[in-house]
């Protein structure tokens, strides 16, 4: 490929390749703070293709392609190559990752402990992570949650945090514009703009964490608080990993351990300073 | 008519986790997962490694002789024997 960008996410090392110079170099200013991957070696590569040679040039559009691909995806704006990108290493990992439970959710840590947030898109889940990262939390991850099946272990993958609408204006505004990435308008999930994690989050992207609470926040309803079944929360759980029956009994141990040994709550939530509140009590009760 | 005999994978080809009033049971034959309430994991230590007709998978179940001789306990046992051979958990000898 022309163009070529490789970072070390947490346990993670991907390679980006694109015929286009424009997602390489809005990669390499999200990922300056980033490791390169150990010797050069990398787990997941991502290609971003024009879908035929014409769309090189012509109402470019940018075809999603590596290691794992996803048949009939349908290629994305040339604008949008940043996003593409992103998507393609989210891609790799859910379809790919063998070392790790994927859960899909976001983590932070406090102390040693995890806490763990998981939940249907439009949950909360990034927004909370990254408010709760500025507030004295490491931030861990807002895409996956990578529970080691060996250790019981949560580990980081602390990609910058896929801020979408509203949450854009109220993270920008906290952390300034140095850490935010472009605004890309208009993408089929609306607007988005990333978030770079602290400085914190990166230095300690190799330090796991000893899962403690699980939410599962919904947003939009009075504050409230509700216990979970086990078993309800364990077949949650196989919905929200992408890689429970490709690891096979590896996954049903890592995950019937974090089920009967982690406390779980789901909580309903007006508004962020709620969920904040929540989750401040909930920890202080529980964790 | 002959009766059917049922059997089961030995206890090592299962991994069951007990979650709340529901048990977690990986089969490690065909790698699925199964969520089930009682009496499925008891049905499948009974049957593990053994060969048993409905009757006497009654008795191994049931401890009240009056309940095992009952028709209905093992009409209940047999729709329970019918789900668990249809998913893969118990089969025909």
């Amino acid at each position: 490929m022309r163009h070529q960008f490789s970072v070390k996410v947490g346990p993670v090392g991907f390679r980006v390749g694109s015929a286009w110079r424009a997602p390489v170099a809005a990669l390499r200013h999200l990922y300056a703070q980033y490791p390169q991957p150990d010797g050069g070696i990398t787990d997941f590569t991502v290609r971003l293709e024009p879908e035929t040679m014409l769309r090189r040039w012509v109402r470019q559009s940018v075809a999603i392609e590596g290691d794992f691909m996803l048949p009939g995806a349908v290629p994305m704006a040339l604008r949008h190559g940043l996003l593409a990108a992103e998507m393609g290493m989210n891609l790799q990992m859910a379809m790919g990752q063998r070392h790790f439970l994927l859960l899909h959710a976001s983590s932070v840590e406090r102390g040693g402990k995890v806490l763990i947030i998981t939940g249907e898109s439009g949950s909360g889940k990034s927004t909370l992570s990254a408010l709760l990262g500025e507030r004295g939390w490491r931030f861990m991850g807002d895409e996956f949650a990578l529970i080691d099946p060996l250790t019981g272990l949560a580990h980081p993958f602390p990609r910058p945090i896929s801020l979408k609408n509203e949450a854009i204006m109220v993270m920008a505004d906290r952390v300034g514009a140095g850490r935010m990435g472009p605004l890309l308008a208009d993408t089929p999930k609306g607007d988005i703009r990333h978030l770079i994690p602290s400085a914190d989050a990166l230095a300690n992207m190799m330090v796991p964490g000893v899962p403690a609470l699980i939410l599962f926040p919904r947003f939009g309803h009075a504050a409230e608080v509700r216990t979970m079944g086990t078993s309800e929360v364990f077949v949650r759980l196989t919905q929200a990993s992408t890689n429970y029956v490709a690891l096979g009994e590896r996954g049903f141990g890592a995950l019937t351990r974090l089920v009967t040994q982690v406390p779980v709550r789901a909580i309903d939530y007006p508004d962020t300073e709620s969920a904040i509140a929540l989750v401040d009590q909930l920890w202080a009760e529980l964790a | 008519m002959v009766e059917p005999i049922y059997t089961a994978d030995p206890a090592s080809g299962f991994h069951s986790v007990r979650l709340d009033s529901l048990t977690a049971i990986y089969h490690r034959r065909s790698g699925v997962t199964h969520v089930v309430a009682e009496p499925v994991p008891e049905i499948i230590v009974s049957l593990a490694g053994k060969q048993l007709n409905v009757a006497q998978l009654c008795g191994d179940l049931i401890a009240d002789p009056a309940l095992v001789e009952g028709d209905e306990t093992r009409r209940a046992l047999q729709a329970r024997l019918d789900e668990l051979e249809e998913v893969g958990l118990v089969s025909l000898a």
